[in-house]
């Protein structure tokens, strides 16, 4: 197999100018957020570059062994290209966000310094070609989070991250030793559509023990219930972290790890044959109506979409389980859609906490008024997550709904329902009040960040863009070029349509 | 029969030196009883270098080593003992004057 | 020509470290840790092979043999001890006899892994304690003297019953050298007993659990860069010791199919990892806790040792290349890691002026390199990827798939976790701002130490992660 030099350079274009971000004095900001920006825009165009090459028939692929046996392996596919592109798209504008959000608070070397390394984390995380190194970034990436969950330092900011550790630190041990089973009973080859475990000659038993190991290691992080206690939690993390953990990094590297052993560890059609499909739809199904059922009782905003992720991200492995065509590209545009919608959706939140002092509910009235961009920005998102047509949350559940239909799931079109139901309920009633309530008085704690804008630049252009990719991903979806079209393409390679 | 009585001796004198060093209450009592055990075991060598005619002289060249590395060992355990000893009386005399001072 | 660098090895550091004594300190202390560094290495290149010193050939004379596993222990100790010898270099607060004593260890240990005679073992084991146990002492104050005396007490107890093994052997077999004995080796209660003694003797050295009880205060009280070689290189001499006893000397004892032996170090193993890390869990201070991670860590160690006993014991291909290649990488990963954490710990210590975690914490925000440092130490110790720990805990899980231990699985996974619960205690105040109930101030202004010291903790700990990628190298090197 030849070596291509190019998945270690995605690697690099963050991981490099993150370790010596590290060492760049508080002071220099201007050099700091150059080599932050420049960074981002170059991986940018590396992947860019990639997915052009991907769509011509070439391969990417890049080894290097560590053991005998086991090798770091780092491919670039189809399913990675998708995780790769939605990951350097959003990391560039959570970026420039992060640049403004963080203007004057202290420890920003080590804040960028982090954030660089969990991109390159999540970029492992989607170029793992085998087991082995999937198990490497996903610890990479809880390593790399955890110094952001914890930025503010503060008692409950540690607290939160104590939580995060806990679940993800024990998660990553059960997961390794999933790993470590399989590498004993069928070694660890390449991941390959279709997966390596059916024809091993090896007992029932001993794979299910694995796909119970490696579901929970998974799981944790995709926050499947009961699993996902640490997300809520981790709420006290500065904005664009909250951001980034939950559009881009940490739930999406579940969500992506479940995709990748169902499809190319097992093999769907072996996973449905032994039934391990059905354990995975019913408790992403469960996940689904519980994540929304508390969403709807929190009064914290950031809470409130916290719980809001737990149910939209298990739609990925929803589509996954549901072992057909259509169901599966529901699941896995849904990667892409579901980032787009709630990175929206948390800068939105982020900018009313970071110019008005909002961070409840109920202090939500009339904001609209206040910062009418922002809170259109905000509106598209929620309405994307409910579903409604044209936008990209629409996409998602339609081929959902097609895979239930398709499967002869009626329940699951009955637990789509009944979700996106709840999504109206506890986003409608919030976009009622900010938009024709009238506002306070006075704002909790109102800052003046800008001369032209309704905020800081940096907080409200990225929100925009990404607003703006809630309704592009949706009406452009018949397009050959936009996320639809490529996860069909893929698709289409995994069942051999 | 000798060699019997020689063997099961070191043996014994290995034990009691365990026993005092489970037993001593001084430092000084510690080392001795690492040094009683020593000799148990020099013991049990030479006994062994008994059953050759003429001796075999492997067994005492290992215990003319061994008394070396035990008299080395030694002398830097009383260095410490002393040291222990001088720190205790600064210790006793510091705290003195700062009785003193209060 | 290997022959005299062989001697070399043990004879450079000794006479230069004789030669502090006369010379200007520096001086001599230079060209003998560049040469104990440069012979270290070169080791790596030269044939396994058996010498006979000076022409005598066992049984009579004295053997030293080079494998696989001493050559890279030696290197091991060369590089690890090269950068602590940097890291005292720039300590100007070390006395200055710790060069001669440093050198001396340094030697002594060179000596042990090259002998392949019973009785020159005790030796070298005894020099090496001496040494080790005046590096305690270089500290001043009555508690560093009672650690140290408490050190030189278990270390000659130790010794003395390693040599009541040996002389048992003697008497049974009337051969001291390693390689004639273990094809002598029977089965009987003589060779049993001596088996015991002495394994007994270097868990004392090794501060195996339940003989561990000197190492946490000794460890704890020694200057910084003593209990950086002394936790990193000089307790691994007893457990190397360990492995050459169980998996070599008496292997055709103890690999015997109905052989249970393996399952008591396996449970000492055991015991240590959780008595050890649950005491570094809950030390008020910082150099504590780190020495007792060793605690802990050497229980892996041992655990490690029983697993491959229990190996040998299911097929009869003895200590093949897997496994010992194995041991060495996870000794290695410890060495360079807790190296590294002990110079970092020790650094932040002196910043501060202070042991206790809780007065450490704007000391530790005031050292992001030493911070670094302890991180990628916690990440190589608790085996997170991608470190050498990593791969050490992943041939250390795949070994005990094979031999279907699950019980012995889950405690590594669980000491791992233990590991990452008391590196967290650190790290996380490395990186609280205190806003809320305990306002972070410092009891004293910070002392100046030169930031090189934190930097040269750093490269060590950095070692134990980046090392992961010579992994290939390193396995299929001899393959």
């Amino acid at each position: 197999m030849s070596q291509s030099i190019w998945p270690w350079l995605v690697l690099m274009t963050s991981a490099l100018p993150g370790l010596v971000i590290f060492f760049i004095p508080e002071t220099r900001r201007t050099l700091r957020s150059l080599l932050n920006v420049g960074a981002a825009l170059v991986k940018l165009q590396l992947v860019g570059l990639l997915l052009l090459g991907l769509y011509a028939g070439e391969s990417y692929h890049w080894q290097l062994p560590l053991l005998p046996g086991l090798t770091l392996s780092l491919k670039v596919d189809a399913l990675a290209g998708l995780f790769l592109i939605l990951s350097a798209v959003l990391w560039l504008l959570t970026t420039l966000y992060a640049i403004g959000y963080l203007e004057h608070s202290p420890h920003r070397s080590r804040f960028f310094g982090f954030f660089s390394l969990c991109v390159s984390a999540t970029a492992g995380v989607a170029m793992s070609a085998n087991l082995f190194t999937f198990v490497v970034f996903y610890e990479l990436l809880t390593l790399a989070t955890w110094p952001l969950v914890v930025h503010r330092g503060t008692p409950q900011a540690l607290a939160a991250g104590r939580v995060y550790l806990r679940y993800t630190l024990v998660s990553g041990s059960v997961l390794l030793l999933g790993a470590v089973t399989l590498h004993a009973l069928v070694g660890t080859p390449e991941f390959v559509p279709g997966g390596y475990v059916s024809d091993a000659d090896v007992a029932q038993v001993w794979l299910w023990a694995v796909f119970v190991l490696l579901l929970i290691g998974l799981g944790v992080k995709a926050a499947l219930v009961p699993l996902h206690g640490w997300l809520p939690r981790a709420m006290v993390a500065p904005a664009p972290v909250s951001a980034l953990l939950h559009a881009v990094a940490v739930v999406k590297a579940g969500a992506f790890g479940i995709v990748r052993v169902m499809f190319e560890v097992f093999g769907i059609e072996f996973a449905a044959d032994l039934g391990m499909a059905d354990l995975l739809l019913g408790l992403a199904a469960l996940t689904i109506v519980y994540g929304s059922w508390r969403a709807l009782f929190e009064s914290d905003l950031k809470k409130r979409l916290a719980f809001s992720t737990v149910s939209q991200v298990s739609y990925v492995a929803l589509g996954v389980a549901l072992a057909g065509p259509l169901g599966a590209i529901g699941g896995l545009i849904h990667i892409v859609h579901q980032g787009v919608m709630k990175i929206t959706l948390f800068l939105a939140a982020g900018n009313y906490a970071e110019t008005l002092g909002v961070h409840k509910v109920s202090e939500l009235s009339g904001v609209g008024r206040r910062m009418p961009w922002t809170t259109a920005a905000f509106t598209l998102g929620a309405l994307g997550m409910i579903g409604f047509p044209p936008l990209a949350g629409f996409v998602s559940k339609w081929y959902l709904g097609l895979g239930a239909w398709e499967a002869e799931a009626n329940w699951v079109l009955a637990v789509l329902l009944v979700s996106g139901l709840l999504n109206a309920a506890y986003f409608l009633p919030l976009l009622y009040r900010a938009w024709f309530e009238s506002p306070p008085a006075q704002w909790p704690q109102a800052q003046r960040l800008s001369r032209v804008f309704e905020t800081h630049a940096l907080l409200l252009f990225p929100p925009l863009v990404t607003a703006s990719l809630v309704v592009l991903l949706g009406v452009l979806a018949g397009l050959n070029v936009t996320s639809l079209g490529w996860v069909q393409w893929l698709v289409k390679r995994e069942f051999a349509l | 029969m000798n060699e019997v009585v020689y063997l099961y001796g070191a043996l014994g004198v290995v034990l009691i030196g365990f026993y005092g060093l489970a037993r001593a209450g001084h430092v000084l009592q510690q080392l001795l009883a690492v040094n009683v055990m020593g000799a148990g075991v020099f013991m049990l060598l030479l006994a062994l270098a008994t059953r050759h005619t003429p001796a075999d002289a492997v067994p005492q060249a290992l215990v003319l080593t061994g008394i070396v590395v035990a008299i080395s060992t030694l002398a830097l355990g009383l260095a410490l003992i002393r040291r222990l000893a001088v720190e205790a009386r600064q210790a006793e005399k510091r705290s003195d004057q700062e009785a003193l001072h209060d | 020509m290997t022959e005299w660098g062989l001697a070399a090895l043990v004879v450079w550091p000794l006479l230069w470290g004789a030669l502090t004594l006369v010379m200007p300190v520096r001086w001599a202390a230079l060209p003998g840790v560049l040469g104990g560094v440069f012979f270290g290495t070169w080791v790596l290149t030269w044939a396994p092979q058996s010498v006979a010193l000076g022409g005598w050939l066992p049984p009579l004379g004295l053997s030293w043999r080079l494998d696989g596993v001493s050559q890279f222990m030696i290197a091991l100790v060369a590089w690890v001890g090269g950068l602590s010898s940097l890291y005292a270099w720039w300590d100007r607060s070390l006395p200055s006899a710790f060069w001669g004593l440093w050198l001396g260890v340094w030697a002594a240990m060179n000596a042990l892994l090259l002998t392949a005679d019973v009785f020159h073992f005790y030796v070298t084991l005894e020099l090496l304690s001496v040494a080790a146990v005046a590096l305690v002492a270089l500290t001043p104050g009555p508690a560093a003297t009672r650690a140290a005396f408490r050190y030189l007490l278990v270390s000659l107890t130790g010794s003395m019953l390693f040599l009541l093994g040996v002389a048992l052997l003697y008497g049974r077999y009337g051969v001291l050298d390693m390689l004639l004995l273990r094809d002598a080796m029977q089965g009987d209660g003589i060779t049993a007993l001596a088996l015991a003694v002495m394994t007994l003797g270097l868990m004392a050295k090794a501060a195996v659990f339940p003989l561990h009880g000197w190492l946490p205060q000794a460890h704890a009280k020694a200057q910084t860069v003593v209990s950086a070689v002394l936790s990193a290189l000089v307790i691994k001499a007893g457990l190397y010791g360990l492995l050459r006893l169980w998996l070599d000397l008496f292997a055709p004892l103890t690999s015997q199919p109905d052989s249970q032996a393996g399952w008591v170090l396996a449970l000492l193993g055991t015991v240590a990892i959780f008595w050890g890390g649950y005491q570094a869990f809950r030390t008020p201070a910082l150099k504590p806790l780190v020495a007792w991670s060793t605690v802990a860590q050497v229980g892996v160690l041992v655990l490690a040792l029983a697993l491959m006993v229990e190996a040998t014991t299911r097929d009869s291909d003895g200590l093949t290349e897997t496994l010992w290649r194995g041991w060495v990488w996870l000794v290695a990963a410890h060495a360079l890691a807790k190296a590294g954490w002990f110079l970092a710990a020790g650094t932040v210590q002196k910043r501060a002026g202070e042991t206790r975690l809780a007065g450490l914490g704007v000391a530790l925000q005031r050292s992001p390199l030493s911070v670094f440092a302890m991180a990628l130490a916690v990440v190589s110790l608790a085996g997170l990827p991608l470190s050498m720990g990593f791969l050490g805990k992943w041939w250390l899980l795949s070994l005990a798939w094979e031999l279907q231990a699950w019980l012995w699985l889950a405690v590594s996974l669980l000491g791992s976790l233990l590991t990452l619960a008391y590196g967290w205690r650190v790290l996380n105040l490395g990186l609280s701002t205190g806003h809320g109930a305990e306002p972070l101030t410092p009891q004293a202004p910070l002392q100046t130490v030169p930031t090189r010291l934190d930097a040269v903790a750093l490269i060590l700990s950095a070692l134990s992660v980046l090392g992961a990628l010579g992994g290939y190298w390193y396995w299929e090197a001899g393959a």
